[in-house]
């Protein structure tokens, strides 16, 4: 007891202490943060096959998909051409389906002891959340590679510009923290496996086409409309597409695409955060 | 700091006691794992906590480690208060669980990094501290090699490694040599034997091999059905029990029963999936 009052008096009596401990605590978070994406970064780097494997959807979805619908001219795009319509959604969607299945792993140190042994340690709950999450991001740049090379030997035309390149990049990583937090979520609730696979499996696709990945928000009836409005994965989109196609304008503005994306993005962490110990009980 | 294993049960300032609990209970619906438990343990000691699986043990050790709050009742490690002070005992204890604990995608000398980044230990100590606790475990030569190809006995003692690394005042092991082999189970021994000579940290083990607490431990907690019935220095038990030979007629003795009889089937389930898994 005693050296919890003084500990809180120290904090208190002067300004100093105070932002000492605000800078002690931000750098404790911050190491933290970058030791968990360190070890995730390390497994990722082991394992390249992974690359190969994941790169399959997007391929059928652009080569297969894109290159048949865009030859009906089914869906009005407007100016541009189908195929440079699809190549954000593809890569917002890629992003998606490999994120919404990275709970998996925390399933798995949920199992053994790792969690347990993370949880005993001083680290802070929203840094072993939030360096998953980035890690995700990290996973989720190889998939931007694929996609865009992809895209442009099917002959779209896409924004090369330094700085769209580092929009995009970020707003991948975001939107891959966003959906790997999610998945995390969804891991401290379920036991098992099976059933983790199986809650993901029913949440991709109505994730997918309940948003403007594949066709614009204009041809969706109202109450899907509705629903996309309400789903992260439209902003994503909408992000990708004006940073990536030339002459694309965001529908909903960069600004709310990101603030609406940081905001699910950080309500998540602390629904993670405070699960995490309780998934381990 | 050395309060001799021997006296001072109940120490009174708080401060000096690696452990003290008051009326500790956890229970889970209708079930008491961990039913009022009274028991204050030195600095400086090995302790051994001794029952079979379902006895509580694991329960008492989670809530200790603050991964479980207490139904009621209140705790104290490293002289900190578990429910309002959860941070504070974290820095100070070391927490070795009865599941698979190090990562296998990483490499013996990545998993120490990974800790002493998490504790925080000082960038400019973190090397020598990981090369030192390498050396001391023996696992030097290994620690380059991948964890999943560990041995279940090198891969315990890469997770005791782990668990020292930030130094500290108290350490936990649940169940650290269940699923080994005799010669591996020796060997943790050793390693814990020369940890308590080294550093001086109390050290918490739950077992259910009557051996490994007559190896080991100074003082002894037989556990039984959540609470404690029997606590003293293997010899004076053996004593209280009438002169029995070994701590397992001492069990006998206080309990009741033989230690085969506890364990859900849960508990085995899992003991077998550590014990695959480790080995």
């Amino acid at each position: 007891m005693t050296s919890h009052k003084s500990a809180r008096q120290q904090a208190g009596s002067d300004r100093q202490g105070l932002a000492s401990l605000i800078f002690r605590v931000l750098a404790d978070f911050f190491r933290q943060t970058a030791t968990i994406l360190w070890v995730e970064t390390v497994k990722i780097r082991r394992d390249p096959f992974s690359l190969f494997t994941r790169a399959v959807q997007p391929v059928l979805w652009l080569g297969v998909f894109g290159t048949v619908m865009a030859r009906t001219r089914a869906i009005p795009t407007g100016s541009v051409g189908y195929l440079e319509f699809m190549v954000p959604g593809v890569l917002a969607q890629s992003v998606l389906f490999l994120s919404i299945f990275y709970g998996i792993s925390l399933i798995w140190e949920k199992d053994l002891g790792i969690l347990s042994k993370y949880l005993a340690s001083p680290a802070y709950r929203p840094a072993l959340v939030t360096g998953k999450a980035l890690a995700a991001g990290v996973r989720a740049l190889s998939q931007a590679v694929v996609v865009c090379v992809l895209g442009l030997l099917l002959g779209a035309r896409l924004v090369l510009t330094p700085s769209s390149i580092l929009g995009v990049l970020f707003f991948l990583m975001l939107g891959a923290a966003l959906f790997s937090t999610f998945s995390l979520v969804i891991a401290c609730l379920v036991k098992t496996r099976e059933r983790f696979m199986g809650i993901g499996q029913v949440l991709t696709m109505p994730l997918f086409f309940a948003s403007n990945a594949i066709y614009p928000l204009s041809v969706m009836p109202g109450w899907l409309r509705t629903l996309s409005s309400g789903n992260p994965l439209t902003y994503q989109v909408d992000a990708l597409r004006a940073l990536m196609i030339p002459g694309a304008r965001s529908a909903m503005g960069l600004g709310v695409d990101f603030a609406m994306e940081a905001a699910v993005f950080a309500v998540l962490v602390g629904i993670g955060s405070w699960l995490y110990p309780k998934s381990i009980r | 700091m050395t309060t001799s294993a021997d006296t001072g049960i109940f120490s009174v300032s708080g401060e000096r006691a690696a452990i003290e609990t008051r009326g500790l209970t956890r229970r889970f619906g209708d079930f008491t794992a961990v039913d009022g438990l009274d028991l204050t343990i030195p600095d400086g000691v090995i302790f051994g906590l001794l029952g079979p699986n379902g006895a509580g043990k694991t329960t008492f050790i989670r809530m200790l480690v603050t991964l479980l709050p207490p139904t009621s009742g209140e705790a104290r490690v490293a002289g900190f208060d578990i429910r309002r002070e959860p941070r504070e005992v974290r820095r100070r204890i070391g927490y070795i669980p009865q599941l698979l604990s190090a990562d296998g995608g990483l490499t013996g000398y990545e998993n120490l990094m990974t800790m002493a980044r998490l504790y925080g230990v000082p960038r400019s100590e973190r090397r020598e501290r990981v090369r030192d606790a390498l050396s001391a475990m023996g696992l030097s030569e290994t620690a380059g090699l991948l964890a999943r190809n560990y041995s279940g006995g090198m891969i315990r003692r890469l997770e005791i490694a782990q668990a020292i690394l930030h130094r500290p005042r108290v350490l936990f092991m649940d169940e650290p040599t269940v699923g080994l082999d005799p010669v591996a189970r020796r060997a943790v021994w050793e390693s814990v034997r020369s940890l308590r000579e080294s550093s001086g940290a109390a050290i918490i083990i739950t077992t259910h091999y009557m051996e490994e607490a007559e190896e080991l431990c100074s003082r002894v907690a037989i556990m039984h059905r959540g609470g404690i019935a029997a606590i003293g220095t293997v010899e004076s038990l053996k004593e209280e029990a009438g002169g029995a030979e070994s701590l397992d007629e001492a069990f006998v003795h206080f309990t009741g029963s033989s230690m085969e009889s506890g364990g859900r089937y849960r508990d085995i389930a899992q003991v077998r999936k550590t014990a695959s898994r480790l080995g």
